[in-house]
């Protein structure tokens, strides 16, 4: 693995680990992330993974783009992906998969003949890799969804979704934090607050974490403080 | 405890908004940076009062705001001529001045520029968010009442402190003061995507006029002119700087600034500098502006060169400014 540097501003480079997404780089990605925060100590300004990069911003007064290259080349060198945990942590994510809350899981399940429970159960059947976040704060950007569950964004996207929804667009999944307009196919709902300022951690997810669905009843739910207000569909 | 005096919102007009250094360290959580638009006059505006480089500002974005004087107070304009008046008496930026309780300060239509800062005594008290009073509206943090919020008709802001040791000058010396009725030339570090873009593109793109958009706001600046054409085989979300100037399928670059989403999947051509960040935050809709590529040696250079400026006329050091 040679990951290649690129310019990014006076205090900012963009490391890319591969061209396109690959799982297989992950526990690369968390790796150097855990040893950057080390080796750039209090220099670290900001350090944001996504999918194959990750973009190290450190301070300028302290280091300059040659200084803090060589940080990040020696981190490289250096680094082993599994002794710092580079499988990530498995978080489990509880959803009551209904078409009320996920008016799409229809949709998918016309596609294939299927039934809305089965387009539930193979969502909630294999595991998923945070790839990072985004879009608002603690939206993680999950996949690979299996080709089957796959959906194009809506044409038109929704004013309100709801907090809380699970969401697929292409081969991603994710789960709304915060009530906000949204293009993605609706497909369930989780009770789990995803991202709250006053807590630690903020969010439920980070990037490097591996995630798994399970399929609850609206019982449980309910019991877990979710809000079972049906999907309002306001005209565009 | 004294009581501190308060500025009373007679008028709030269309956006004015609390902004500190900005958010830091939680960019991989999906939270943006927040903070001035025009670093540079936001510094000056802390300058002049002795504050320290990061305290709150009032970002005040196209004029219409109204402010009364509770009591007295002493203040700094920085930034865009917004055709402010104190009393129906002109005040033009770039000084500190005092108002007497009950003195009236708007704010009008924009000569010069598109954003003004004013600044107060130890920074104006705001409810901070994850370590930055910096108002966000979509996240709703930050602001004067800790939603995210811009001020509204009958708001109330108030500085940190009555009064603190000033410094000796009251304004910013002319050389120091940018000229937004010149023709901008932004200077871009190519990084990203650069060579990917088709070859009469990257020519076009640095030697073509190009316009600011009417879709600008604190997320991006688009720019429109010619159609830049990029052969990117296929783009996946990477983390976006300041600056960063993304090309979208229809070829007219979005310059990514303050609040702007933290990662985003169109080819990037470079990153703007510091300066012509802040410079861009001063230009008006239909204003036409040039990119001229640079690097990055030379952009730290002035980068430095406009913050310590800001620092030593303050005397205090400029470190802590540094995330621009």
């Amino acid at each position: 693995m040679t990951p290649e540097l690129q310019n990014a501003g006076i205090d900012a480079w963009l490391v890319r680990f591969s061209d396109g997404i690959d799982p297989a780089v992950q526990p690369w990605i968390n790796a150097f992330c855990q040893d950057c925060r080390t080796a750039f100590g209090g220099l670290l300004v900001e350090l944001v993974p996504s999918y194959t990069t990750v973009l190290v911003q450190y301070d300028p007064w302290q280091l300059d783009d040659t200084g803090a290259r060589r940080v990040i080349e020696r981190v490289l060198d250096q680094m082993v992906p599994d002794s710092s945990g580079g499988g990530g942590r498995l978080v489990e994510i509880p959803v009551w998969y209904d078409p009320s809350v996920g008016p799409e899981l229809e949709l998918i399940a016309a596609r294939h003949g299927w039934t809305p429970q089965q387009v539930a159960a193979a969502h909630a059947a294999s595991e998923y890799q945070v790839f990072a976040l985004g879009f608002v704060p603690g939206f993680a950007f999950m996949g690979m969804l299996s080709p089957e569950l796959a959906m194009p964004r809506l044409a038109t996207p929704r004013k309100k979704v709801p907090r809380g929804s699970i969401a697929i667009a292409e081969r991603q999944t994710s789960a709304y934090p915060q009530q906000t307009p949204g293009g993605w196919n609706l497909i369930g709902r989780t009770p789990v607050v995803l991202f709250d300022a006053n807590r630690t951690p903020m969010t439920t997810l980070e990037p490097g974490d591996r995630v798994r669905f399970i399929s609850i009843s609206r019982e449980t739910f309910i019991k877990l403080g979710g809000d079972a207000s049906p999907v309002e569909e306001v005209a565009p | 405890m004294s009581v501190v005096a308060t500025l009373r919102v007679e008028k709030a007009g269309p956006l004015a908004l609390l902004q500190d250094g900005g958010r830091f360290g939680v960019r991989h959580l999906g939270i943006t940076q927040g903070g001035p638009m025009d670093w540079h006059a936001a510094g000056w505006a802390n300058a002049l009062l002795g504050n320290d480089p990061g305290a709150a500002v009032l970002e005040v974005a196209i004029g219409g705001l109204r402010l009364v004087a509770e009591a007295e107070l002493t203040l700094s304009l920085c930034g865009a001529d917004l055709s402010a008046s104190v009393n129906g008496q002109q005040l033009r930026p770039w000084q500190r001045f005092t108002l007497r309780a009950g003195d009236r300060l708007a704010f009008g239509m924009p000569r010069c520029g598109v954003r003004a800062y004013l600044g107060g005594c130890g920074g104006w008290r705001g409810v901070p968010a994850l370590g930055s009073v910096a108002c966000v509206g979509r996240e709703g943090f930050g602001g004067h009442k800790g939603d995210g919020l811009p001020l509204d008709d009958g708001d109330q802001l108030q500085p940190e402190v009555r009064s603190q040791p000033l410094p000796s000058y009251s304004y910013v010396p002319p050389e120091y003061q940018p000229d937004y009725g010149q023709p901008a030339a932004l200077g871009v570090i190519p990084g990203g995507q650069t060579a990917f873009f088709d070859g009469a593109s990257l020519y076009e793109a640095f030697n073509a006029p190009w316009q600011v958009d009417t879709r600008a706001d604190r997320m991006g600046i688009r720019l429109l002119g010619p159609e830049l054409v990029c052969h990117h085989p296929g783009m996946v979300s990477e983390g976006l700087a300041a600056g960063a100037i993304q090309v979208p399928p229809d070829g007219q670059p979005i310059c990514l600034m303050n609040d702007r989403q933290t990662i985003g999947g169109y080819p990037r051509l470079g990153t703007l500098t510091p300066l012509a960040r802040a410079r861009l935050a001063q230009c008006q809709t239909g204003e036409t502006v040039r990119l001229r590529a640079t690097g990055i040696e030379r952009a730290r250079h002035e980068y430095f060169g406009a913050q310590k400026a800001i620092g030593s006329f303050q005397g205090q050091k400029t470190c802590a400014a540094g995330r621009g």
